[in-house]
């Protein structure tokens, strides 16, 4: 979740700025000056190449050397805009960099947490047997494994236009699972815990699948990672889901 | 919504038949209304006729599958509701509604697109003259201006969607509006131009450079069909 509120008060407390931000590397500094840290574009944990056939190593190339790093530059810059617009007492433009900071901050969540929940085909982490209490439950709410992955499919062919489907925990003791799908780059909001989420954005599929956008949710489900998505369940997990 | 859409679709079949398309049969079955039947209009030209700012496997995807799904999916949305009108089942056919407008929509936007677009060999690219030219210049201070205007609402564009000019029926005057996804221009606007940012628009060629899409497709606008509906309205 990103909590833009707490983000924002946080920047109010620091207005100076110097320097143009004409580059990457000016923003970073502009960032360090005011003590905080420019978000950073986060390894793979596996080779472009790990998730063929199912996710080609261009489609993967791209996904995440250069939309995934749009995101963050974008971020880390509009962050920079808004403490000049505090400084400057500008309102008007620290309401518009809002939205900005929104939809490059989810981008940078949702990929974050994307990259993580996919493994190579075959290897021990695709395995369902990596998720048994995950599964347990699954089998609770859906009814089936299979119904639970004929119900998220179906999310996911639902979306219309950009937007993720998500498998999340809900907030709150003894909350159950339940399938979110989110518009554009909107991030899982509300205390739900994301346990594994599918980018449905055309760029995501596109060079390989084409329009059938079918095969792709089809062979996603062979590269989920389990184990990953086990240890969100499980509240294992160190990862962060807020900015 | 319905009503609207079986309206809006034989003044495009229209506008088709005046753009002068070679395949004159086919594009008049197949851009009218079977029994209320939605169809695919055939393209006023060839699939590489807007290379290379737009690649003839683009065009092919865009026009025979894209289009086509939206073209399918506003035909089981209507037979929906239809079927939900004769029993009674209001319920039925509201839940139906974002379908309906989702691939309605595309078709509408899609069926526009087409027809505001023409190869750089003939219609396309150049500027606008005329009365046109004359209300982009007052609007918008200059065809330049506007051009800018308009490349930045695309790029702005967060996820799916399309930018249009548009003129405001009661004023007279232009504007640029954005619509997320399929959301067709509807309300006081009347679409000119549209351009479409979804990512099946450009990604086969331009992948993830967007912006070098958003400078090409200046080249293919068909300002004579931009021009025709400015006059029309
Ligand atoms: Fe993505
Ligand atoms: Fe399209």
């Amino acid at each position: 979740m990103v909590n833009i509120g707490s983000l924002w008060q946080y920047l109010a407390l620091h207005s100076t700025l110097s320097g143009d931000s004409t580059n990457t590397n000016n923003t970073a500094n502009n960032l360090a000056k005011m003590g905080l840290a420019a978000y950073t574009l986060p390894a793979l944990p596996y080779a472009y190449d790990a998730l063929e056939p199912h996710i080609s190593a261009q489609i993967m190339e791209l996904h995440h050397a250069r939309h995934h790093q749009a995101y963050v530059t974008n971020l880390n810059k509009a962050l920079e805009s808004h403490v000049a617009a505090v400084a400057a007492g500008d309102v008007a433009a620290q309401i518009a960099l809002q939205q900005v900071v929104k939809f490059n901050g989810g981008g940078h969540i949702n990929h974050s947490l994307f990259w993580k929940n996919l493994a190579p085909a075959g290897s021990e982490d695709a395995s369902v047997a990596q998720a048994k209490g995950l599964v347990a439950e699954i089998e609770k709410t859906w009814g089936s494994f299979d119904g639970f992955k004929t119900a998220f499919s179906a999310a996911l062919m639902g979306i219309q236009g950009s937007g993720w489907g998500w498998l999340v925990k809900e907030a709150g003791n003894g909350a159950g699972l339940r399938i979110v799908t989110t518009k554009d780059q909107d991030p899982v909001v509300g205390g739900d815990v994301p346990v594994f989420g599918v980018d449905m954005w055309e760029h995501a599929y596109y060079l390989q699948y084409l329009n059938g956008k079918a095969a792709y949710v089809e062979n996603i489900w062979n590269v989920i990672n389990w184990r990953t998505a086990e240890e969100r369940f499980a509240g294992r997990s160190e990862e962060k889901t807020e900015l | 919504m319905s009503s609207t859409l079986l309206r809006t679709v034989p003044a495009l079949r229209g506008a088709l038949r005046a753009s002068g398309a070679p395949k004159a049969a086919g594009a008049m079955a197949s851009t009218s209304f079977v029994r209320g039947k939605a169809t695919l209009p055939d393209l006023p030209y060839d699939y590489g006729a807007l290379e290379p700012h737009i690649s003839g496997k683009i065009m092919e995807l865009h026009h025979a599958k894209h289009h086509q799904t939206y073209v399918n999916g506003l035909n089981s949305a209507l037979q929906t509701i239809g079927e939900a009108e004769s029993k009674g089942d209001f319920t039925k056919a509201a839940t139906v509604a974002p379908l309906l407008n989702f691939h309605g929509g595309g078709h509408i936007n899609h069926s526009l697109f087409w027809e505001n677009l023409a190869p750089a060999s003939g219609e396309g690219g150049g500027e606008p003259d005329g009365a046109l030219k004359k209300a982009i210049d007052s609007d918008f201070g200059s065809f330049d201006t506007f051009r800018a205007q308009m490349n930045t609402a695309l790029a702005g564009i967060q996820g799916s969607g399309w930018a249009w000019l548009v003129k405001d029926k009661a004023a007279g005057t232009l504007g640029l509006v954005t619509r997320a996804n399929q959301d067709p221009v509807s309300g006081p606007y009347v679409p000119l131009l549209g351009i479409d940012a979804w990512e099946h628009a450009y990604y086969l060629q331009y992948e993830n450079r967007k912006a070098e899409y958003f400078d090409a497709i200046w080249n293919v606008v068909n300002w004579k069909t931009v021009a025709g509906r400015f006059e029309k309205t």
